[in-house]
């Protein structure tokens, strides 16, 4: 294999990186964070124990690790992106064989510090190794079939896995995420129309096959579905969490019910309040005020990462800003669409926010790969 | 691979093309994202507010105080008292069995309640207050405070509770209350959401039955926020309820524990009536029970010990249990045949010691007969032959329609239970109820208040009272509720010629207080409060031709159930009466041995308005009375040992 040849002339070197690292980003994503921290403190009743203390030690390691990953040369990690793929994959394939001694799913490994969850991991490496493939691939061949499989395979194993644990939060990203790369390096439009076309047949072919002989899904499979498109016909049992979510969610109002005066979480009527849930809180305690504000917060991330993914000529550096964008953007608004009751409840944390230590690291190592191909771009 | 410059800046451009593809795509879902956002913030907010303040805020409800009942001098009849119990909360027990033996070795536990206690709490949410002891004394409560670091999660609470300081003595008129049950709710058509509390206490019987919408108050509400499990977190606000009214009753508590006093040992019932009002000064039936006891929630063994007694405790015989008024009733018969112009009170009827009426005998209690008797005679001798041949005169319409005048088969509406109607007979009635004609017989036994006549001792004492003071009394229990006094029972004039009245009156007078009267040896001495009345002794079996000819069995010599009801209906002081008495004891036998004398005590006590000087009575019996009178002053109300007398 061999590489474009960089013009490493005007590449910044030692302390000097530093100034050339993307701030908008780093300011960004540390104002979403901290918006973490204030409802970490508010959900656990005005204290920083038991969430927002760890949440902000786990944060600093989390913004070190960034720097320090920035501070390596993209091509370092461009390089490392078959081999870390493939680890991935191997750890995904030993926590579906290991990981299930004991009880129940497991879907993590024990590093001792904190628990590595290979399914995380491989939402950095899939990115990076999709990236690595478009950049390998040369242009005029990105659209042909064969050179389509091979990164159909790439993106579908991985989800095969994470759906087998079952992680459907994680398979919705890697799916969108990997889909997102394919797109943006210049697979031609009509392999997505075919899917899309073929994806909303089927789910019309679900719908109809409702009450028939060939009926596609099981009876209770259909309930989930019905509970889920209006959760009211079930409140006390699996409609109850996410009507308790909407409630909070719309009795914020305009400017919410005041910093730790949410009733709906200080009473615990919502479910998972510091994990997957704490946007409601927020939007409850800050109404529309602060949860549009938030969304922002994020638009501004994205829109950051768009703007240096367009301004950076290296393929691999691009095509890795937009997926690592992309699977950021799957987050939130994945999280957000969840809780507000447009998609079903798949467990997808709010990226930054809420409360829990892997999906932080691995969204700011990938920030840190954002950085490094910002710090590093052919200038 | 080694790309060209040329093929660099064309992949470039090629990415930046799709890459804002990505972007605006992704700006549209946010842009959705938004729009979701403000669609329930904004336009549902008012919608989702509510569904919050719902989830969060609970209604309770305060339940007021219960109205007070209590005597016509204001002395308490059933009254709240402060009520201790202990409660436990198991999530601050930590270790509850412990705790609980350690709580045994203060206060006396009941182990069934205790059963039932922990059995409740395992049920329960583990913050939910569980009573595991009621009815402390304060002493037993102290000691609980004392012990509190010991007693974790183990608290005193004070509430209210029912108390009868009368106990057995007011039994049959307060009634008692009790937890509303299901029972209550399907009977009764209220919607009070007070009723759906559990353990609420509602009236069961008695006055506290008949009067629980005055005596109820209404609900307070305090609103108070609980989180998802049900725990409460804090009261946001209370409106306070409204107590139940006060009411105060027209018994004398002092006359009334007298009267049950003096009717112990007997089944018996006994009215006593203020003839200037209606008042009813004693409602009294014996045996009793103590109300009490159903408050706390009666023992099986006390509960069979009330229902399979022969005589009845739990009857109300002064209004609810009728009886063949006997020659009570002859005033009726007397009074309907003058006012119908049929005998004159000169008239003279011969009495043979028996009549003859369509073939079959009717007998004179005195087999040897009367002689020539007028109506002085027939009344204070009792003579039946009289009234066989006006009763006969007037017709049983005449009578039944005097016997109504008087308050006899009508129901008096009384705040108590199952107030007894009676019955007038009339030929209407017989052909209507009965299907029959009305013969003659019916009118000979009718007459002297035997056959199908029934009176309560209650509606004997209105007819007391009426005769009396020909006026329309009717009897009267509520004397103010909520310090609004009730109308008076003293109505009209009845119309009847004062001349007849004047000569009832006269002979019942003599019925007592002359020496060949029937209950001369019940008169009172005192010149002030001299008594007139009537006896009555009515049969509950029939004498056969043949018991008749070998002899009519003594009473004494029958079973208890077979033998006669002894009644006595009185006014007193003659000249200007005050009170009319009626009494029944039944199966006592004759009406001047058994029932005269009882009569006569309460109507001193009553007249005198406590114990009587023992003056007012013959000297020949002065003695038994002091030592009467002696026991029943160290007699403490059956049922009200241990509670205080506020």
């Amino acid at each position: 294999m061999s590489y474009l040849e960089y013009n490493t002339k005007y590449v910044p070197t030692g302390f000097r990186k530093l100034i050339y690292l993307n701030w908008p980003i780093i300011i960004l994503l540390t104002a979403v964070a901290s918006t973490g921290f204030v409802m970490l403190y508010s959900v656990a009743g005005g204290s920083v124990d038991p969430w927002m203390a760890p949440q902000i030690k786990r944060f600093g390691v989390g913004m070190a690790l960034m720097i320090g990953v920035a501070m390596v040369p993209i091509w370092f990690w461009r390089n490392l992106s078959v081999l870390a793929f493939g680890g991935s994959l191997l750890l995904l394939v030993a926590v579906e064989l290991f990981g299930e001694v004991g009880m129940g799913a497991q879907r993590w490994i024990d590093l001792g510090f904190m628990r590595l969850q290979p399914s995380e991991l491989t939402k950095i490496t899939l990115v990076m190794v999709l990236a690595a493939y478009y950049e390998w691939l040369p242009t005029d061949k990105t659209s042909h079939p064969i050179w389509v499989i091979i990164p159909l395979l790439i993106i579908l194993i991985p989800t095969a896995l994470v759906l087998k644990q079952p992680d459907l939060g994680t398979a919705i990203l890697l799916l969108f995420g990997g889909a997102t790369i394919m797109f943006a390096a210049g697979v031609h439009w009509a392999y997505f129309g075919t899917v899309i076309a073929a994806g909303i047949g089927t789910i019309v072919a679900v719908f109809q096959s409702r009450g028939t002989d060939w009926q596609l899904l099981k009876d209770y499979q259909f309930r989930r579905i019905d509970t889920f498109l209006d959760p009211s016909n079930d409140p006390l049992g699996a409609g109850y969490h996410i009507t308790q979510a909407k409630i909070a969610f719309g009795s914020g109002g305009w400017t919410g019910r005041g910093f730790m005066q949410g009733t709906q979480s200080r009473l615990n009527f919502l479910p998972e309040k510091h994990t997957d849930f704490i946007f409601t809180t927020l939007a409850e305690e800050f109404g529309f005020a602060g949860a549009f504000a938030l969304l922002m917060l994020y638009l501004l991330v994205i829109v950051f990462c768009i703007h240096s993914a367009i301004s950076n000529k290296d393929r691999f550096a691009s095509l890795l800003t937009i997926g690592v964008a992309m699977t950021f953007f799957l987050f939130f608004s994945v999280n957000m669409a969840m809780v507000t009751g447009l998609a079903p409840v798949v467990g997808v944390p709010l990226p930054l926010v809420s409360y829990g230590g892997s999906a932080m690291l691995v969204l700011l190592v990938a920030f840190g790969l954002v950085q490094s191909a910002h710090v590093h771009r052919p200038r | 691979m080694k790309r060209s410059a040329k093929d660099t800046e064309e992949s470039a451009r090629g990415i930046s093309r799709r890459a804002l593809v990505v972007g605006v795509a992704q700006l549209g879902i946010i842009g959705a994202l938004g729009i979701r956002m403000k669609s329930m913030q904004i336009e549902q907010a008012d919608h989702f507010r509510l569904l919050a303040e719902e989830n969060r805020i609970n209604i309770r409800l305060i339940p007021p105080a219960r109205g007070l009942i209590f005597d016509r001098n204001g002395l308490p009849i059933a009254a709240n008292e402060q009520n201790y119990r202990v409660v436990m909360v198991r999530e601050d027990a930590g270790d509850v069995g412990e705790v609980l033996e350690r709580l045994t070795k203060i206060v006396p536990l009941d182990p069934e309640e205790l059963a039932r206690a922990m059995e409740e709490m395992q049920r329960r949410s583990p913050f939910v207050p569980v009573t595991i002891a009621d009815r402390l004394t304060w002493d037993d409560v102290a000691r609980v405070n004392i012990n509190a670091p010991a007693l974790p999660g183990i608290s005193a609470e004070v509430g209210l509770s029912r108390m009868y300081p009368w106990g057995a003595d007011m039994g049959h008129v307060v009634g008692y209350v009790g937890p509303v049950s299901d029972y209550d709710l399907s009977r009764i058509d209220d919607q009070d959401p007070l009723l759906q509390i559990p353990k609420f206490q509602i009236g069961k019987t008695g006055a506290e039955n008949k009067l629980e919408h005055d005596l109820r108050g209404s609900a307070g509400t305090k609103r108070i926020e609980v989180n998802a499990i049900g725990r409460v977190m804090r009261e946001l606000d209370r409106k306070e309820g409204t107590s139940g009214a006060d009411v105060q009753l027209t018994i004398d508590a002092r006359l009334q524990t007298y009267v049950q006093a003096r009717l112990e040992g007997e089944s018996a019932g006994a009215v006593v009536i203020d003839l200037e009002n209606g008042d009813l000064r004693a409602v009294a039936s014996a045996p009793t029970f103590d109300p009490n006891l159903f408050v706390r929630g009666i023992s099986s063994k006390n509960w069979r010990d009330l229902n399979e007694n022969i005589y009845r405790p739990l009857a109300a015989k002064a209004v609810q249990g009728t009886y063949p008024p006997g020659s009570t009733f002859k005033m009726v018969t007397a009074l309907a045949a003058l006012e119908d112009g049929k005998v004159t009170a000169e008239e003279t009827i011969r009495c043979r010691g028996y009549v003859e009426v369509s073939g079959t005998r009717f007998h004179c209690w005195k087999r040897a007969g009367h002689g020539n008797v007028n109506l002085h005679e027939s009344l204070k001798q009792s003579c039946d032959c009289y009234y066989y041949e006006i009763g006969q005169r007037v017709g049983i319409d005449k009578i039944a329609e005097m016997a109504r005048k008087l308050g006899l088969g009508v129901r008096h509406e009384l705040p108590l239970s199952a107030v007894a109607a009676g019955l007038a007979p009339d030929k209407a009635w017989k052909a209507e109820v009965r299907g029959e004609d009305w013969r003659i017989g019916d009118t000979v036994n009718a007459s002297i208040g035997q056959g199908y006549v029934l009176a309560s001792p209650l509606q004997l004492a209105v007819m007391t009272a009426r005769i009396a003071t020909g006026r329309e009394i009717t009897p009267r229990l509520v004397r103010a509720i909520d310090g609004v006094e009730q109308p008076s029972g003293l109505g009209p004039d009845q119309g009847i010629n004062e001349n007849h009245l004047r000569r009832i009156r006269e002979s019942m007078s003599d019925v007592i207080n002359n020496s060949r009267g029937t209950a001369y040896g019940s008169r009172i001495t005192d010149e002030t409060m001299r008594m007139a009345g009537k006896t009555g002794t009515s049969q509950v079996r029939r004498i056969t031709a043949e018991e008749r000819a070998r002899g009519v069995i003594n009473n004494a010599d029958l079973p208890w159930e077979r033998r006669d009801h002894a009644l006595f209906v009185s006014f007193a002081p003659v000249e200007n009466p005050k009170y009319a008495i009626a009494l029944i004891v039944e199966h006592g036998g004759g009406g001047s041995a058994a029932a005269a004398p009882i009569a006569r005590d309460i109507m001193l006590q009553a007249l005198a308005d406590g114990e009587p000087q023992l003056s007012a009575y013959p000297s020949n019996v002065r003695g038994k009375i002091e030592e009467q009178q002696r026991k029943i002053r160290e007699r403490i109300p059956p049922g009200s040992k241990g509670l205080e007398r506020a």
